[in-house]
């Protein structure tokens, strides 16, 4: 029996707006019980059923909290005594001891201990077992390993011990990057790192300013707690002086720390004469009282600091490559670059991409810049001497790095390709003068073996997923450490192939270098005297406009109207001729001999050699180009041509 | 009289640097050195002798620590356990 209801609606109504309305419940339909059908049904008693009773259980997942773990030591203090004796009394300890010495067990116990005793205590003065027995074995075999690296640490910042601490905070404390990294300079097994965000104005009201000191040994609480007034952005051990750091604030201001004294800065230096954006780098100098040190920041000054008196920088710089001195010329520091074995010497990394060399002990504040480099398209975030050849420095910027020296100030002499994400920073191993590391901004760090390959990073490594933002080698060249965006310094232990000195290696890399330098000096060369051509030529064309200035306007007219007739005819001629050229062969080069031939020789202004042979090869097109619209030929350039082809 | 025979004996040979007798609490009955490094050196030698102790009798039921010997690289700590008193003896090896 089916029941059905029929709802019928116009079709012309269809997409009407549905107006509804509210009536009384009616009844539809209505079906009495009806008993006569009873009589189909058969009363069954009893009945078979299956019931199943289970009780009930609900899975749930439990974490549990971290346990803290801390270690202490115990000093075990007398005890152990009897209950009626007193320990600080001298009589009952020795009346104590007297009885115990009387005991029998005490006796042959001893007796046979001693004899034990002595059968060892001879051994051992008869002959040492643990000598070094094959010590001269000569470990000189190559590594064969591929270069592999492994992650030994990862330091994140614990949120829920802050949670505990600070319960007024929000409870996500919020992420800051790990902007620099310091290691300890004596142990290596202390880390400083500065955290800040370095993201325009996106400080929340309840991030914490503050920097910690990781010990390696415990990655779960910072050692100690640096609590600057500003975030700190970057941060630096004393090299001399392994209890006093540096640090460079988000405001500017410069702050010094001494490890024993506790978390707050012994001195900050006051606002108005600090820098006026985040100071990007802090570098100690070497000096004899080991108290001095230098920063740099994007508002284009460089400054001195003696940290004994931080009220007021004791020598400042302004980075201005017109070098007049005027801040609003300058360029702002992303990174700075010092080598404590040329002390006077210094280099800026810009955010224009300009690398400026600085001398400091110039004499006038515009002789401090003693050279640029422009190398990066965007801001060179970090500049490195190679520790083996000061001469030679690496800076990180855009997406590639890219080798310098000194001497060729227009190119670099060594480069890697470009990446497809940004280089955020980059260091050169302390042991092998050819390895250099580099970070990216999607997480992976490489390695970088020059002499064994050029085109690839000799190893590859994804760290994490987010952004790397600073990078930095142990002092003996095995653990290098990384910091990331989100705050999490990874430690990664390179494998020994990449961290020793391998036999020929200091000759190979120094004749790399060479070679590389010697190269781009030839092209810086080569292009120096192109452009004196390109200037004597346009000084030429220069004195006979000149000339025609003098002349009154209808002349200028005639002359005007002559000059693009010229033109015209000779834009015709070159068109037959290059008809005819297609004709006559296919070699270029001797096309060209063919058809200079038909021009008449002309006077030999141009200077002479092989540098103009070379360069008349290489440009071909432009100089063709250039040559007949000129129609300047000298004849023997034609011989030598055929010389050549011949 | 024959035990200080005994010590004295093994305390005169060379590089011997300290003797001492602790018993099962802990408490150092005879001793060359001051009372607060012995009583140190008590409570530490002892937690690690029974450690080891229960070490060696689990890995064999049937096995016991005869002699217990803690090589660092100042000196050499020699133990020699028994039910109630610990005789420890700390030598300089020469090298």
């Amino acid at each position: 029996m089916e029941i059905i209801y029929v709802y019928t609606r116009k079709r012309s109504e269809f997409g009407r707006p549905c107006s509804f309305s509210d009536r009384p419940a009616t009844v539809n339909v209505d079906i009495p019980p009806d008993p006569s059908m009873a009589s189909n049904f058969v009363l069954r008693n009893p009945v078979d059923s299956s019931v199943q009773h289970t009780s009930d259980i609900s899975a749930h997942e439990v974490n549990t909290e971290r346990v803290e773990v801390e270690s202490r030591g115990v000093n075990h203090v007398e005890g152990g005594w009897p209950k009626d004796i007193n320990p600080q009394e001298m009589e009952q300890t020795i009346r104590f001891r007297k009885k115990v010495e009387k005991d029998e067990n005490y006796i042959n116990t001893i007796m046979h201990l001693g004899t034990l005793m002595e059968h060892c205590v001879k051994q051992n003065n008869a002959i040492n077992i643990y000598e070094e027995y094959f010590g001269e074995e000569d470990t000189a075999e190559v590594e064969d390993e591929p270069p592999s690296a492994k992650t030994i640490n990862v330091i994140s910042k614990l949120t829920s011990f802050f949670d505990v601490l600070l319960s007024k905070r929000d409870p996500n404390v919020t992420k800051r990057t790990a902007t620099h990294l310091s290691w300890h300079p004596d142990t290596c097994r202390k880390l400083a790192v500065a955290y800040s965000s370095l993201e325009f104005q996106q400080n929340t009201k309840d991030m914490s300013f503050d920097s910690y000191i990781w010990d390696l040994e415990n990655s779960n609480k910072p050692e100690l707690v640096l609590k600057p007034s500003s975030p700190l952005v970057s941060l630096e051990y004393n090299p001399k002086d392994s209890h006093v750091l540096v640090g460079g604030c988000y405001n500017g201001q410069m702050a010094y720390w001494d490890t024993r004294k506790g978390g707050l800065p012994v001195e900050v230096s006051t606002v108005e004469l600090s820098h006026r954006d985040p100071v990007y780098g802090a570098i100690w100098l070497q000096s004899k009282t080991g108290t001095e040190c230098f920063s740099a920041s994007t508002d284009g000054q460089v400054l001195w600091w003696d940290i004994r008196k931080l009220s007021e920088p004791t020598e400042s710089l302004v980075l201005d490559i017109t070098r007049k001195g005027l801040l609003e010329n300058a360029l702002g520091a992303i990174s700075l670059e010092f080598e404590p074995t040329m002390p006077t010497k210094f280099m800026v990394g810009t955010e224009q991409g300009i690398i400026i060399a600085c001398n400091r002990k110039a004499k006038t504040p515009p002789e401090k810049i003693t050279s640029t480099y422009s190398s990066h398209i965007g801001p060179v975030y970090a500049l490195a001497r190679n520790p083996f050849y000061p001469k030679v420095f690496l800076s990180v910027g855009d997406w590639t790095a890219r080798i310098w020296s000194e001497e060729t100030k227009e190119s670099p002499i060594m480069w890697t390709k470009c990446h497809l994400s940004y280089l955020t920073d980059g260091c050169w191993s302390t042991v092998r003068p050819s390895v250099f590391f580099t970070t990216r901004s999607d997480g992976t760090l490489d390695v970088w073996d020059f002499l064994f390959k050029q085109n690839n990073p000799s190893l590859s490594l994804k760290v994490c997923n987010e952004p790397l933002s600073s990078l930095r080698l142990q002092d003996n060249g095995c653990i290098i450490g990384c910091g990331s965006k989100l705050g999490t310094v990874t430690l990664l232990e390179i494998s020994s192939g990449l961290c020793t000195l391998q036999r020929n290696e200091k000759t190979l890399a120094t004749a790399m270098f060479e070679r590389e330098t010697k190269r781009e000096k030839i092209l810086e060369a080569r292009h120096r005297e192109m452009r004196l051509k390109e200037r004597a030529r346009s000084e030429g064309q220069g004195t006979e406009v000149e000339e025609t200035l003098l002349e009154d306007p209808q002349e200028v007219l005639d002359r005007a109207r002559r000059e693009f007739f010229e033109v015209i005819e000779a834009e015709m001629q070159r068109r037959t001729r290059a008809e005819a050229r297609g004709l006559l062969s296919k070699v270029p080069g001797m096309a060209w001999t063919c058809t200079c031939s038909r021009d008449p020789p002309l006077p030999r202004g141009r200077g002479q050699g092989s540098v103009s042979a070379f360069q008349v090869k290489d440009h071909m097109a432009d100089e063709v180009a250039m040559q007949e619209e000129e129609s300047q030929l000298p004849k023997d350039k034609e011989e030598e041509e055929e010389e050549e082809k011949g | 009289a024959e035990v200080e025979e005994t010590l004295k004996r093994i305390q005169a040979h060379k590089g011997v640097m300290a003797t001492m007798v602790i018993n099962a609490e802990g408490i150092p009955v005879r001793t060359t050195l001051d009372n607060s490094t012995t009583v140190q050196y008590a409570g530490l030698l002892h937690q690690l002798t029974v450690k080891a102790r229960s070490t060696v009798r689990d890995l064999d039921p049937q096995n016991d620590l005869t002699f217990l010997r803690i090589r660092s690289k100042k000196h050499e700590i020699m133990i020699a356990p028994d039910k109630e008193y610990l005789l420890i003896v700390i030598q300089n090896p020469c090298e």
